[in-house]
């Protein structure tokens, strides 16, 4: 079965663009990446499908359910973490875990325990003077304390320290392992390389390619390093060249005959051809126009987990 | 519930200041009439030779050295003035809120349609209006019983009334707007509050603007015409209660479909 299914889903604020034509599936038990730069059109599709903005035109379903007209079966099954948490101030955060478990008729509060156990989170603060990490650890806890079927994950990690990001990923693998589907947005590709099974990448409020995980890390391109008296000049292909003294690095998606040719009549010393990392693929989809507008090492774009 | 109970809580602290605030100024107002009623006559004089400002206070329709007059004339526009601004503040907010302080996305996506987040939204005002009315009614009770004055009960009952109705009136204007707004809440209630008070001064001094007395609840709450029809205006209730009614429907209509930022 489809968990989450979109139809040439478009949504257009005005003038500016949300998402144009976004048609993708989720299937049961899966654990999707949603990839793309700020403002590409990520958290849109996610407000979309949680029914808080309603599309232009296009449809999407939920477990078969449409968006608009069954929100409220949608979301008793879905558990959402915003990018950005905010609580009522002057409440504590069992009292918002209470009231969150209280709006979905249920009693979690065993579940609740554990994860704010998990997450070291202290239920007797208000939620108004935590850290931005901490709030998030709330947001974390009362999307995840229904065991829902469909988590709705936005950028989850941002503010969570290393530990924690570990912490918070083994949780949702456990979830996953249990059977709860998993959509996750993020612009850390780190993240969606090591858990996600297939993931979608989305520019400019399109979706450009959607497949499993090493699919996308198999694009024609190599990561070649050379190094030696070397000159590769007029070969077509050539992305990302990084040049280090003797040494030379470069996304290549020309002919490898031509390259094998080129290097024939060189002083090779030292030759790796890898496949790129996701971080790669991600520059290579994004082209020429975020490469040079950002400098020639954005090979870091992404990186900040680590 | 679980709405209407969170909004009644998130909102306990203003309640409180309100409600006392309006229940102090009230008793003052009473007990000072026992001096004013020593020096009545030279008052009853001045305050009925101020020209329109006696008309636009309603002073030249009542005798304000009676306890029912001075209670319609200097209460009334503590009562009308306070439980308007109180209403407007909280039921112009009371949508938008979630957009302002950015928690939408958490209230909006546990599974509950906007209709039923509205209504106990809603009803959580209803019934702190409710409440506030009550209590300044008891405390008014009190207050002239404190003084020794016989207590003039229909006619304070029918104020009473017609206060209540003026700010649920106003609850229902101020909803209707906040399905509309996403910030600037606050300025609005006190705007539509000041603005329906102030039309209802203009249309007791101009005669030519006496046609917007349908259009202001206030007009319905004048003590002088309540006391001497020994009635409420019930037309001009009705008109308020129309005008309230097509704001909520116009809420209800409008904030389902509306895209949360």
């Amino acid at each position: 079965m489809h968990v989450i299914e979109t139809k040439n889903l478009t949504k257009s604020y005005g003038k500016a663009r949300g998402i144009v034509d976004l048609t993708l599936t989720v299937e049961q038990g899966e654990w999707f990446g949603f990839i793309g730069p700020n403002g590409a059109g990520k958290s849109t599709t996610i407000r979309t499908l949680l029914g808080l903005i309603f599309p232009t035109s296009g449809s999407a379903k939920i477990f078969g359910l449409d968006v608009v007209t069954q929100k409220e079966e949608i979301l008793k099954r879905v558990g959402y973490l915003p990018s950005e948490a905010l609580f009522y101030p002057g409440m504590k955060v069992k009292d918002i875990l209470k009231f969150s478990a209280d709006l979905r008729k249920t009693d979690c509060s065993k579940t609740a325990a554990a994860l704010c156990d998990r997450l070291k989170l202290d239920v007797n603060r208000k939620v108004d003077e935590l850290s931005f990490g901490n709030r998030k650890k709330v947001a974390i806890v009362t999307a995840l304390q229904s065991k829902p079927e469909l988590l709705i994950l936005d950028e989850p990690t941002s503010g969570l320290d290393p530990l924690m990001q570990h912490e918070f990923f083994e949780i949702i693998r456990e979830y996953n392992k249990e059977g709860s589907t998993v959509f996750v947005s993020s612009h850390i590709l780190p993240e969606i390389e090591r858990n996600c099974d297939r993931a979608g990448v989305i520019r400019e409020g399109r979706l450009i390619a959607c497949d499993s995980v090493e699919a996308l890390g198999q694009s024609n391109a190599k990561r070649i390093s050379l190094s030696g008296d070397v000159n590769v000049d007029g070969l077509a292909g050539i992305k990302d060249i990084c040049v280090n003294g003797e040494t030379k690095s470069f996304l290549y998606s020309g002919d490898i005959n031509a390259l094998i040719g080129k290097l024939a009549g060189c002083n090779v010393k030292d030759l790796t051809i890898t496949d790129p990392d996701l971080d790669e693929i991600f520059l290579h989809f994004y082209g020429n126009d975020a490469k040079e507008s950002t400098g020639p090492n954005t090979g870091s774009y992404g990186r900040e987990e680590n | 519930m679980t709405i209407f109970k969170h909004e009644l809580r998130q909102g306990r602290k203003s309640f409180i200041i309100w409600t006392a605030a309006i229940m102090f100024l009230l008793a003052v107002c009473v007990f000072l009439y026992p001096e004013m009623k020593a020096e009545m006559d030279s008052i009853n004089e001045l305050f009925s030779s101020m020209g329109s400002f006696t008309a636009a206070f309603g002073m030249d329709k009542l005798n304000v050295g009676t306890l029912i007059g001075f209670y319609s004339v200097e209460c009334g526009s503590i009562l009308g003035l306070g439980g308007a601004f109180f209403a407007a503040l909280c039921a112009v907010d009371l949508l938008c809120k979630e957009e302002r302080m950015q928690t939408s996305e958490f209230l909006l996506t546990h599974p509950l349609s906007r209709v039923k987040i509205m209504t106990g939204k809603f009803l959580s005002v209803i019934c702190r209006i409710f409440e506030m009315n009550i209590a300044i009614f008891l405390i008014v009770l009190v207050s002239i019983a404190a003084i020794g004055e016989p207590i003039p009960l229909t006619e304070l009952i029918l104020i009473h009334v017609a206060y209540l109705l003026l700010t649920l009136e106003i609850a229902g204007i101020c909803f209707g707007v906040s399905a509309f707004i996403r910030r600037g809440s606050i300025g609005i209630g006190l705007g539509i509050s000041a603005i329906l008070y102030i039309l209802n001064l203009i249309s007791n001094i101009a005669e030519p603007a006496e046609f917007l007395r349908y259009i202001t609840p206030f007009a319905y709450c004048e003590g002088s015409q309540i006391i001497s029809d020994g009635s409420l205006d019930l037309p001009k209730i009705l008109i308020g209660f129309l005008i309230a009614g097509a704001c909520v429907a116009a809420a209800y209509l409008t904030y389902p479909k509306k895209n949360i930022h």
